[in-house]
């Protein structure tokens, strides 16, 4: 294949890996602004639900239209649950504190599903075959237009949502003051609750659409969390836009650094790239100082 | 120093000094060593976190770069093992000031992104640079430390040589917390702003309490290599340095002593778990969540409200 | 008692879009009780802010003492004799009411972390002396009974005491007070203006915002008013008084 070829194929990839990084960093998101924490279990709601979508298709295998919009619902569960049972019953929550939580949870959730799936590789296959489709001279796999397309449906159904909806503006005004929010007379746990449940289940839909691509395992969540949060840092903390634009920034740059230099420093190069960006804008590329400020550790 | 810590101090050693002639199976000898080990590095990172409130995800690699630097230097290239341990020790406090400089200015999450992405470099550049770090399979053939012409080659001999290791680094990390430098330490993490304002140079402060922890991380690192006499990345990685931040957080974060207690729960307590087979990783998570509801202070924290509610009984 | 201790040149700020502070030109003399008024949203924080280095203006030039100020870190600043107290109370609340008191010792002591480590002599007298200090100005502004307790333990006029204390334990040539009788009763803010008045007997010059106008006028020996981050009038308490300018920004407002 031509270089120019192969570039083009990096970029494909790039997109598609960056759209799940993207997703995963709205999620870090969406409970960033309502709860001011980062939640170290995202990435686990990506590996759960796509273990998830395994179960219900491959072992009982339900049609996708029906798999689909059932892992969504237990993912959404699965963050209520979280929200219900181990942040909600913190009573001096501290910003290290809860850190340390969501980290106990992944394990946690680490430890139920390789009870559940044991420690096993699983595959789920691709929604559309595997068949190559010819696009300038590279092959896109057509499991890299699902991603990509249910990626913005994600992001347009999530943008209708905070700008449209009553709740979701409820949830943009606790983002933005939370005292200021309660006295508005918006329920701030139970948009707590809600930043959860959503967060959970959009991390669900990144995990169905990624696995078949990268397959799932119980000890996947770790490393999609950890992409998912250098896209939420880069983008700026909060931020929604800037999160996919890192998202994206970081999945391609991954693939050319993995494709042109080496793939053993893959994840340093975008890491690198991620801390040159901090070290000269504190804030992420779209975060505001005086914003980020307020928001105490 | 004051009398608490002098007295608890002192009933440490003599504990640790009786432990091993009450038991004598290795395996908890050894286990006991490691402890130790996972000790230093927590204490320094307790200084880091819990007086001077600055996250650190990427402590692994400090620990790390004193095992790799301890390896490389002593199994490959014949140098003298005190002599690795001191360059082990200068080459992580110069990386810690090179990345700190730049990583201390930001704050809270960005910070912990910051250090977490070292870590993770780190880590990768252990695996990749094969030529040097034999990649993936690691440093074999290390050899013992040798302390004033004893070899430190048994499990018995090793533990007293590490814990005399923490005990110093121990009582000097409560010197630093009980002086002018660790009151300003932990001015700057009540209110960095009201800090500086009140003329203390908090930049310069964060920089080298970063620097201190990171050379406890080396020290470690090295004592760790001479100990297994095998090094490979996947010691040092972010699942470690995750742990290490839970140790000092579960044990207690405004106190050194907190994350020995940590330390010692979170190395002892997998090795309990192991028995649980495929339960292992469930338990353990709960565990630990259960003692982060309960005890937001840590462990620490609730021995020191048992101990008043005693007190006042008495 | 004439020389200008603090000058600042057209000093400017703006945060985005917003100006916060636009060419202010002021001065402040030695041994003088000098205070800044102003409606919210003045700037009057933010000059506070300038000054102490905490912001860094966006143009002009600040001298203390002669000697440019501008660049200068916070803490450098804090160290050559600028010391403040905060709006929002800040104190150290993990520590005991001392050691908040003791932090004010930090610039004019020297053990550094070597023979902290090593808790060197040196180092020990040097606590001693830093304790026996700091409990001085405790006892100055009353509070040496609650040395041992939890800063959060103490009532809320207690705290603004405290933040007190602690600037005066860095030996300020220059004392900025970020309206320090806000939250306070009478009795207490009576008690605050004697205490300010002390402080200047010992030669301190104090730079006061401030919203209580009969503090304000009871102890001032000059008012600059702001409005909008732009000067509209300065001069003497009376002065003050009878300006119409300032009647309508200010006294019309409040």
């Amino acid at each position: 294949m031509p270089l120019y070829s192969q570039i083009i194929q990096y970029v494909l990839s790039g997109i598609t890996i960056g759209s799940v990084y993207a997703i995963i960093a709205l999620g870090f998101n969406i409970i960033y602004n309502s709860t001011s924490i980062i939640n170290f279990a995202q990435g686990e709601f990506v590996m759960l639900g796509g273990l998830t979508m395994i179960f219900f298709t491959v072992m009982l295998k339900f049609p996708l239209v029906i798999g689909f919009p059932l892992t969504v619902l237990v993912l959404t569960l699965i963050g209520i649950i979280m929200e219900r049972f181990t942040i909600s019953p913190i009573k001096k929550p501290t910003v290290v504190t809860l850190i340390i939580v969501t980290i106990a949870v992944s394990i946690l959730f680490k430890g139920v599903a390789m009870l559940v799936w044991g420690k096993d590789t699983h595959f789920l296959p691709p929604f559309s075959g595997e068949k190559g489709i010819a696009f300038m001279g590279a092959s896109l796999n057509p499991q890299y237009i699902w991603v990509v397309g249910i990626t913005v449906v994600v992001v347009v159904l999530l943008s209708i949502f905070f700008k449209y909806t009553i709740i979701g503006k409820a949830m943009t005004a606790c983002a933005v003051n939370r005292t200021a929010a309660s006295l508005m007379g918006i329920n701030v746990k139970r948009m707590v609750l809600l930043s959860f449940a959503l967060s959970a289940a959009i991390g669900g839909i990144a995990g169905i659409i990624i696995a078949p691509i990268t397959l799932m395992a119980y000890d996947n969540g770790a490393m999609l969390g950890l992409k998912g949060f250098g896209a939420a840092v880069l983008g700026g903390l909060g931020n929604f836009y800037g999160a996919i634009f890192a998202g994206l920034l970081l999945g391609v740059m991954e693939s050319l650094g993995a494709g042109l230099i080496h793939s053993g420093y893959k994840d340093a190069i975008a890491l690198l790239v991620l801390l040159l960006v901090l070290f000269i804008k504190p804030s992420g590329i779209f975060g505001v100082t005086e914003v980020s400020g307020f928001k105490k550790f | 120093m004051d009398k608490k810590n002098s007295l608890t101090l002192l009933i440490l050693t003599v504990c640790l000094v009786v432990f091993p002639f009450i038991v004598t199976n290795t395996y908890y000898i050894s286990t006991m060593v490691f402890v130790g080990i996972n000790g230093i590095i927590a204490i320094g990172l307790s200084l880091l976190m819990g007086c001077a409130g600055q996250i650190s995800i990427g402590h692994a690699a400090f620990f790390g770069l004193g095992a790799y630097t301890s390896a490389v230097l002593t199994a490959k290239l014949g140098f003298h093992p005190w002599c690795a341990f001191f360059l082990g020790i200068l080459l992580s406090s110069c990386i810690a000031l090179i990345i700190g400089i730049p990583s201390l200015k930001l704050k809270g999450h960005y910070l912990a992104m910051a250090t977490l992405g070292f870590g993770e470099i780190t880590y990768i550049v252990f695996n990749e640079l094969t030529d040097i770090t034999g990649g993936p399979s690691g440093i074999g053939g290390i050899p013992k430390i040798y302390l004033a012409g004893y070899a430190m080659n048994t499990d018995i001999k090793y533990y007293f040589f590490v814990w005399a290791f923490l005990l110093l680094i121990l009582t000097l990390s409560l010197n630093l917390i009980h002086s002018r430098i660790g009151r300003a330490l932990r001015s700057i993490h009540d209110s960095e702003v009201a800090a500086n304002a009140m003329g203390v140079n908090t930049s310069k402060l964060k920089i080298q309490v970063f620097m201190i922890s990171a050379v406890f991380g080396s020290v470690a690192g090295s004592l760790y290599t001479h100990y297994v006499t095998f090094v490979s990345p996947s010691s040092f990685g972010l699942f470690f340095s995750i742990l290490l931040v839970m140790m000092v957080v579960i044990g207690g974060m405004h106190s050194v002593w907190g994350a020995l207690i940590g330390a010692a729960l979170l190395t002892i307590l997998p090795e309990f778990l192991r028995a649980l087979k495929d339960f292992e990783i469930f338990v353990y998570g709960a565990v630990l969540l259960l003692i982060m509801i309960f005890l937001p202070r840590g462990l620490i924290g609730g021995l020191e409200y048992l101990f008043n509610r005693l007190i006042k009984k008495v | 008692m004439d020389n200008v201790i603090l000058h600042a040149s057209k000093i400017k700020k703006t945060f985005g879009g917003l100006v916060a502070v636009s060419d202010l030109d002021f001065t402040v003399r030695e041994g003088r009780i000098k205070a800044i008024i102003g409606p919210n949203g003045a700037g009057k924080t933010t000059v506070f802010n300038l000054i102490t280095g905490i912001l860094q203006p966006t143009g002009g030039e600040i001298q203390f003492q002669g000697n440019s100020i501008t660049r200068l870190k916070s803490y450098r600043i804090s160290s050559l004799g600028i010391s403040r107290t905060f709006q929002n109370v800040q104190l150290f609340s993990n520590m005991s009411v001392i050691e908040n008191v003791m932090i004010g010792r930090h610039p004019r002591t020297s053990s550094g972390i070597m023979s902290s480590i090593l808790s060197l002599p040196k180092k020990r007298k040097e606590e001693k002396e830093v304790r026996k200090r700091a409990m001085e100005y405790l006892e100055f502004v009353g509070l040496g009974d609650r040395f041992d307790e939890s800063p959060e333990n103490l009532p809320f006029g207690k705290q603004r005491l405290l933040e007190i204390a602690r600037a005066m334990a860095t030996e300020p040539r220059l004392l900025l007070l970020d309206e320090p009788a806000s939250g306070l009763n009478t009795k207490e803010t009576q008690n605050l203006a004697r205490l300010i008045t002390e402080i200047r007997g010992r030669g301190i010059t104090i730079l006061l915002v401030e919203h209580d106008m009969e503090l304000v006028m009871g102890i001032s020996d000059e008012i600059m008013v702001l409005n909008s981050g732009q000067k509209i009038a300065e001069g003497l308490p009376r002065e003050i008084q009878e300006n119409d300018e300032v009647i309508k920004a200010y006294l019309g407002e409040a």
